[in-house]
């Protein structure tokens, strides 16, 4: 073997000068909003809350990185999180419920689509729920129902505030009739919430629609919500169908609703906490 | 085999077919049967009356009573005025008054649920759909008085389930609750309306599969050919059934009515395996 002879492989195919370009994916990304569309430096965007710091659009965050933003210094116990969804009905449409349930578990790290924390918040002991939409689009099914009622249980028992965040496109549909009873289950655990004197916020963001609307996320002692939310009982396109006409811009966005009265405040989520520290203290008399 | 197969596959349409019979009974034709010296009251005193929530007092076998119901249409013009037997806001607010007004004197209150569903559209949604669903969802889940249920036709959803929380739940034989209406779920999962049988089979939507399920308490039977074929008959087997119904809920002290009722609901869902 002659003394230099290369050890190593050769330098691959250096790229053409036309493909030579600076990779850019991950560092940045473009705001959802269409009118705004910026480019925002993705460390920005993380410290901005993932709001736009140009158009102040809302992303969408998952419900770990909602209680990790919610909680002091992002500390948290998670409650009930063994509790895992089943197939009541065999479901099958054009794959089977189980492997779809399999898919957004692999996908999003959790058993269903709510989490459950509780810890301080400005120093008030609370519970709160948030869902994730990543998970079959945040639809309540039994497991939603059951770790949300046995959130406000907990609630009952150790006399705290509770505060759910929603998002969520309703119902689950794969587990029929049981999704819609959950509705009515949550709902009576906070009739006993309510008797009890206790405190419930509920924050909409977006979007928050059919049967999660029509029951826990309108029934907050206060209701708020984050800014450009689609909040909702009917989804857009079943009201276009149904009357045939065409929707008013702005229509199930937090501001229509607050304009009919249907919403406490629209809080932008950089002063979220704050807004959810002075209501702590403000129901504070009954924790 | 697969002849079988076919029928058990399209048996659930076919009680969805039924279930929204143009000459099945509708709540009135019920209430005129079983209940005397009905009075409507009419109206929710913040906006309007909803024609497509039919709400009064009456009288049970002699016991003052409340009656909450959808009501449908019959022929085009009544069907437009009853909005289908989709209520709005206003309808659902109407009919939490008057549950109110019997939990006020003690009296019970009978719901009868047939609804498509409450209605999607601009103003419902302006006024609050879902709030006023919501609400009633809360507030009937701690009426002091017994709430007796039963779905005698459609039961569409939401809409559905507004007038639905209550001690016992019953349902007619050609009954259906779900979730979503079976050409809701098809345009969705299979972006085709005509998928709507199957999504009717997959839904678990009819009498036997809600029992199964622990949804609904008792199936009432309906006569021969379905409820449409005999009215009186009809009612005289639905009379019996809120009669037992309402004895049962009787029974109970408040305090153990109310825990009844949560603890029904309680227990609704499936998770880790277990229903």
């Amino acid at each position: 073997m002659s003394w230099f002879k290369r050890q190593t492989e050769k330098i691959g195919e250096i790229a053409p000068p036309e493909e030579r370009t600076v990779k850019t994916e991950g560092i940045f990304v473009k705001c959802d909003n269409e009118d705004c569309g910026a480019t925002i430096y993705r460390k920005d965007l993380k410290e901005n809350l993932n709001v736009c710091p140009t158009c102040g659009h809302h992303f969408r965050i998952t419900a770990k990185e909602r209680l990790h933003m919610l909680f002091d210094d992002g500390q948290y116990e998670e409650r009930d999180s063994g509790i895992a969804p089943t197939d009541p009905l065999h479901f099958v449409d054009n794959s089977p419920y189980l492997d779809r349930l399999k898919k957004a578990q692999k996908a999003t790290g959790l058993l269903d689509a709510l989490v459950t924390g509780k810890g301080k918040l400005a120093g008030h002991e609370v519970v709160i729920c948030a869902m994730e939409f990543n998970f079959i689009g945040g639809s309540m099914g039994s497991v939603v129902g059951e770790k949300i009622t046995l959130a406000i249980e907990y609630c009952v028992e150790k006399r705290l505030p509770l505060i759910i965040v929603s998002c969520s496109g309703g119902a689950r549909m794969q587990e029929g009739t049981l999704s819609l009873m959950q509705m009515a289950k949550i709902s009576a655990a906070l009739a006993r919430l309510d008797d009890a004197g206790l405190p419930y916020i509920s924050l909409l963001t977006n979007p928050t629609t059919g049967g999660v609307t029509a029951s826990y996320a309108m029934l907050g002692d206060l209701n708020i919500a984050e800014p450009g939310a689609i909040i909702g009982f009917a989804g857009a396109r079943v009201i276009e169908q149904t009357i045939r006409q065409k929707l008013p811009k702005g229509f199930q966005r937090s501001e229509f609703l607050l304009e009919h009265g249907m919403l406490d405040a629209v809080i932008d989520r950089r002063e979220l906490r704050g807004f959810l520290a002075d209501a702590l203290a403000f129901t504070e008399s009954n924790h | 085999m697969e002849i079988v197969d076919k029928v058990v596959q399209d048996e659930p349409m076919a009680r969805v077919q039924l279930a929204r019979h143009d000459k099945r009974p509708y709540a009135l034709d019920f209430i005129e049967r079983i209940f005397t010296d009905f009075h409507e009251l009419h109206g929710d005193r913040k906006f309007m009356d909803d024609a497509a929530m039919v709400c009064g007092m009456a009288r049970f076998h002699g016991q003052p009573v409340v009656v909450i119901s959808h009501q449908k249409g019959r022929d085009v013009k009544e069907r437009q005025a009853r909005n289908f037997g989709m209520p709005k806001p206003d309808g659902y607010r109407k009919a939490l008054r008057i549950m109110q007004l019997a939990d006020k004197f003690n009296r019970p209150v009978f719901t009868l649920i047939d609804t498509p569903g409450a209605y999607p559209g601009i103003d419902a949604e302006e006024r609050g759909q879902a709030e006023a669903i919501a609400v009633n969802l809360r507030e009937m889940s701690r009426l002091k008085v017994p709430v007796i249920v039963t779905i005698t036709g459609e039961g569409g959803s939401g809409g559905a389930l507004a007038i639905g929380v209550g001690d016992s739940i019953n349902i007619l034989e050609n009954g259906v609750y779900s979730v979503i209406t079976p050409e809701g779920c098809a345009a969705i999962l299979w972006k085709d309306a005509a998928m709507a049988s199957r999504a009717a089979s997959s839904l678990k939507l009819i009498a036997t599969d809600l029992l199964k399920l622990g949804i609904v308490d008792a199936i009432i039977p309906e006569p021969e050919g379905g409820a449409h074929a005999d009215w009186d008959e009809a009612a005289r087997l639905l009379d019996h059934a809120l009669q037992e119904s309402l004895k049962r809920s009787q029974s109970h002290s408040v305090e153990e009515r109310l825990e009844m009722r949560y603890r029904k609901f309680r227990l609704m869902g499936a998770v880790d395996g277990k229903l």
